[in-house]
């Protein structure tokens, strides 16, 4: 079972009326299509103007073990991962008895009603589903039957919670895109379901949902069709990938949008290139290439596919390769948890290589950010001649959020210092590949075809002097490296800045990154009704910028809360800033599910001895 | 050679235009004999330096690029992933002609992978493996194409089978591979215009002896070895055009022409057997009795001017990738609208 039993009874059941607030998990077995019953719902629910949030908890595995997916309501904005259920619908007889200890007292059991086993609790209030008389008496042909009886869920939850009818068939419409009979099919499930619910179902319970004003200029969509189309219109050029959950969707979804969105207008051709490599060891080195001939270029991968382009990740940063290297983190060490989600990475990441080495590391925390850090990414890189890693994760990357609708980049392309042909002829200063002319530590470099008499080197990864030649001379390479550090030192200032929420009188800081924000947001909240006011920062960039420091001492306490063991981020701000900062306590912890409110709201309550 | 410091090739650039730095290699390393015929095939072909540029993974092999043509660009890669590196890079700009150098380390152990992944793919490269049987740089040890029972100063004796670069390319549906001896320089600089002209992966497998760590007569990777076993397959001529074929030097009925890609053709001339570069079958044939018999094989084994490549695949503009202009890469505003309206 994926949830602490412990911390249902200690959650408790939501304050408020019950209306447009509650969570509903849905458990099925995975491979018999319940995805897109779940999206149906969660779609209709959108539509309505009621901001909700879902999450996927699934197996490593293609058929027949356990999933959840929960989707939460709330009419206060609330969008975290909430450890009870106030509503359950059952169809997997395998987890029937263990999930029905996260109903809260007061709950809903909506389930299949060939599940032979008896509800064992009082406390509940329990709908029976006839799934497999009704799916017959629907027009289904046989071979679909299984995954359209997942409809059969749709129309009576929809029908006892008051999510209406043409919401629905909104949803399933815009789902399906093109494919409308797939959708009017599917409908007339879920009408034959919700008629049957209205028939002979009396409604007990107290939950039920309630149309709001509509949430003008938000979208559904997940993190890694967001990075993917963020890219897009940074102008990527190359990708090179290997597949890896919960990376894969994606560069697949790079091979869903580009070739629509970049082909050249003329002459109808594409000007990128994806390629499926044989591993991860292969995607870095083709992405690196890339990088280098002057292409906008990325890859994308999970923590065991970082630890493989680590080698060539150290190569990039000393021959000042620009690529984007996006880390969608999943739980390890070693396969570990494949399908959950965590941010065991971070110190991975930020050090990633032998020798010195140290990377620009962006952390997006919404779906949205994962659209503008998609492009902005490779301004980065480019401006800086150097790795840059966008550190997203499975909750982020997977799941279907809420988010504001992506905003169109605001600012050109930086390509960087290159040298063209012309450039070079009119370039008035001497010119070496590595030499620092602008006293900012960045270069200027020439790119593979350049025809200029001086224009071609010879990158490398052993000792080299401001002109790319070979050399083990000590001066050369200590202030080789130290040019790098000046170039990264002064990126500080220029990656995306913290984000606040602040509070009045607040002595506390909370500090975090990536998609512990719903939580944290929540937690502040709920502190503030307990008398604890909170100032939450979010970091965004590593190496981090003065605000950071700032806010560190401003505060008498501060928390670092994040998704890992050793609390990565808190040390990452121990060794950069040791000497002087205030208190600064860890409150990390991983069991591979996204962050709730309520842990934070224990853990400082437990820290402030409240 | 007698020539003079003023001739020039075909577009009026000197051999002194190929040069690059001295070579540290040990004096009367293969290597260097290999690098001098590059510079040659490049400067006889009139191939613009600037239309070339260089790959080369780790150990003395992947050293040896900087030592020719320093008026291309260039990067030394990793141990055994430079064909990932090449592949990436490639795609900026396909008119180029991308030349990756390789040895026994690079590619037979952790490059390995790579180097099937790359022949498959049939990205236009060509690909060359100086093959000494030895690790060079770090002193003697055990190669992948060690030949069992050879004897190394501080390792005693191999007791595996080595790989054989050739087989695995050709089972790897390589669609160019040759093998050659830096004792046979015309041959090396034959068979390294024929890969320049092929359109594929051009796999070279180029017997390179090591003078410091494997050179004694009786190991298959020496210079005397190589000079008494060689069993060329034909002699081989490379012509940049049909036209400039001269009859009188190859009577019809002894030789066979392969025309590659761009025009240019390869003469084979028979020698004591028939042999048909275009026959897989037979080029396995020939692999595995010149092993039996401890042959040094050399020549064009085996070709297939008209397998697909990479690039057939991904339809790219004609304008080379890394010359488009910032607007042309950024889809316009209304398509992200759309986007956003498909969302909700």
């Amino acid at each position: 079972m994926v949830k602490d039993v412990e911390t249902v009874h200690k959650d408790g059941p939501p304050q408020g009326t019950n209306v447009n607030d509650f969570c509903m998990t849905i458990c099925t077995v995975n491979g018999s299509g319940s995805a897109t019953a779940n999206t149906t719902l969660l779609r209709s629910l959108f539509h309505m103007g009621i901001p909700v949030s879902g999450k996927n908890i699934f197996p490593s595995n293609i058929k027949g073990l356990p999933t959840w997916f929960s989707i939460r309501v709330s009419k206060d904005g609330y969008l975290a991962r909430v450890a009870h259920d106030d509503i359950i619908v059952q169809m997997n007889p395998m987890t029937f008895k263990e999930d029905l200890k996260f109903n809260v007292s007061g709950g809903v059991v909506f389930y299949a009603d060939h599940i032979d086993t008896t509800i064992d609790r009082d406390d509940v209030i329990a709908y029976p589903m006839p799934v497999q008389d009704l799916i017959k008496q629907a027009d289904v042909p046989r071979n679909l039957q299984e995954y359209m009886q997942n409809m059969i869920y749709v129309g009576i939850v929809s029908q006892i919670l008051g999510i209406e009818i043409d919401v629905v068939y909104q949803s399933l419409i815009s789902q399906f895109k093109q494919k409308t009979s797939v959708a009017e099919s599917n409908f007339a499930v879920v009408k034959l379901a919700a008629d049957w619910a209205k028939e002979n179902l009396e409604k007990k319970d107290k939950y039920r949902v309630e149309t709001m004003p509509p949430l003008e200029g938000y979208i559904m969509a997940d993190g890694n069709t967001a990075g993917a189309l963020g890219a897009i219109y940074g102008g990527f050029q190359f990708c090179g990938w290997y597949p890896i959950t919960p990376a894969t969707s994606l560069a697949e979804s790079l091979n869903i949008f580009a070739p629509t969105l970049r082909q050249d207008p003329k002459s109808g051709k594409n000007n990128f290139a994806i390629v499926q490599a044989e591993d991860e060891l292969a995607s870095i080195g083709m992405a690196v290439g890339a990088g280098w001939a002057g292409l906008r270029s990325m890859t994308s991968t999970s923590g065991p596919g970082i630890s493989l382009m680590t080698e060539y990740m150290s190569l990039a940063y000393f021959a000042e390769v620009p690529v984007v290297v996006w880390d969608v983190q999943r739980v390890g060490p070693s396969t570990g948890l494949p399908t959950r989600t965590g941010q065991g990475d971070l110190l991975l990441d930020y050090y990633l290589g032998h020798g010195d080495t140290r990377h620009i590391v962006i952390i997006p925390s919404t779906v949205n950010e994962c659209f503008e850090f998609g492009w902005r990414a490779f301004d980065i890189a480019e401006k800086y001649q150097t790795p840059v890693i966008v550190l997203s994760d499975l909750d982020l990357g997977m799941n279907i959020w809420m988010t504001k609708e992506f905003q169109y980049p605001d600012e050109p392309m930086d390509r960087g210092k290159v040298l063209w042909e012309e450039d070079l002829e009119n370039f008035k200063r001497d010119w070496g590949r590595y030499l620092d002319v602008d006293g900012d530590g960045i270069p200027y470099r020439t790119l593979m075809g350049n025809r200029h008499e001086k224009a071609a080197y010879f990158a490398r990864g052993t000792g080299h002097d401001e002109f790319g030649n070979y050399s083990e001379d000590p001066d050369v390479w200590r202030q080789n490296l130290d040019r790098i550090k000046l170039k990264l030192e002064n990126s500080r200032e220029h990656l995306p800045k913290p984000v606040f929420h602040m509070q009045d009188d607040a002595k506390i800081g909370l500090i975090a990154m990536g998609s512990t924000e719903p939580a944290i947001l929540e937690a502040q909240d709920k502190l503030l009704a307990m008398g604890i006011a909170t100032d939450y920062m979010r970091i965004r960039a590593l190496p981090t910028s003065k605000e950071v420091l700032e806010f560190i001492k401003s505060h008498e306490r501060n928390y670092v809360i994040e998704l890992n063991q050793d609390g990565q981020l808190r040390q990452i701000l121990i060794t950069d800033y040791c000497e002087e900062i205030s208190p600064l306590y860890s409150l990390a912890y991983i069991d591979g599910l996204p962050m709730t409110a309520n842990y934070i709201i224990q853990a400082i309550s437990e820290k402030e001895d409240i | 050679m007698s020539e003079n410091k003023s001739d020039t090739n075909a577009i009026g650039l000197t051999r002194t235009d190929y040069r690059g730095e001295r070579s540290t290699l040990c004096p009367g390393c293969g290597h260097n004999t290999i690098s001098a015929q590059i510079l040659t095939a490049c400067y006889e072909m009139g191939i613009d330096p600037h239309q070339i540029v260089k790959f080369s993974g780790i150990g003395c092999s992947s050293k040896s690029p900087t030592y020719f043509l320093s008026q291309s660009f260039g990067f030394n890669g990793l141990h055994g992933r430079m064909p990932s590196m090449a592949l990436g890079a490639a795609f900026a700009d396909t008119t180029m002609k991308v030349l990756g150098i390789s040895g026994d380390g690079d590619t037979a152990s952790i490059g390995l992978g790579q180097f099937k992944h790359l022949v498959r793919r049939n990205l236009p490269m060509v690909y060359i493996v100086e093959n000494n049987g030895v690790y060079g740089l770090t002193k003697g040890q055990f190669s992948a194409t060690s030949e069992r029972g050879l004897e190394l100063k501080h390792q005693g004796q191999n007791p595996f089978l080595p790989i054989d670069i050739a087989k695995e390319a050709l089972i790897g549906n390589a669609s160019f591979v040759a093998r050659s001896f830096a004792g046979d320089p015309k041959q090396v600089r034959e068979l390294l215009k024929a890969a320049f002209s092929h359109r594929g992966t051009a796999v070279l497998d180029i017997i390179s002896p090591c003078v410091s760590f494997n050179n004694r007569e009786d190991t298959l990777h020496s210079y005397q070895w190589g000079r008494q076993h060689e069993a060329p397959l034909h002699d081989i001529a490379y012509v940049p055009t049909r036209r400039a074929i001269i009859l009188d030097e190859f009577k019809e009925g002894e030789t066979k022409e392969v025309t590659l890609h761009d025009g240019s053709v390869v003469i084979l001339k028979k020698l004591e057997h028939e042999y048909d570069p275009t026959e897989k079958w037979q080029a396995l044939k020939m692999l595995e009795e010149a092993e039996k018999n401890r042959w040094l094989l050399t020549g064009l084994i085996y070709v297939d001017p008209e397998q697909p490549t990479l690039y057939d695949y991904l339809d790219l503009t004609e304008e080379p990738l890394n010359r488009i202009s910032s607007e042309k890469l950024r889809p316009n505003w209304e398509t992200l609208q759309k986007i956003n309206q498909s969302m909700l």
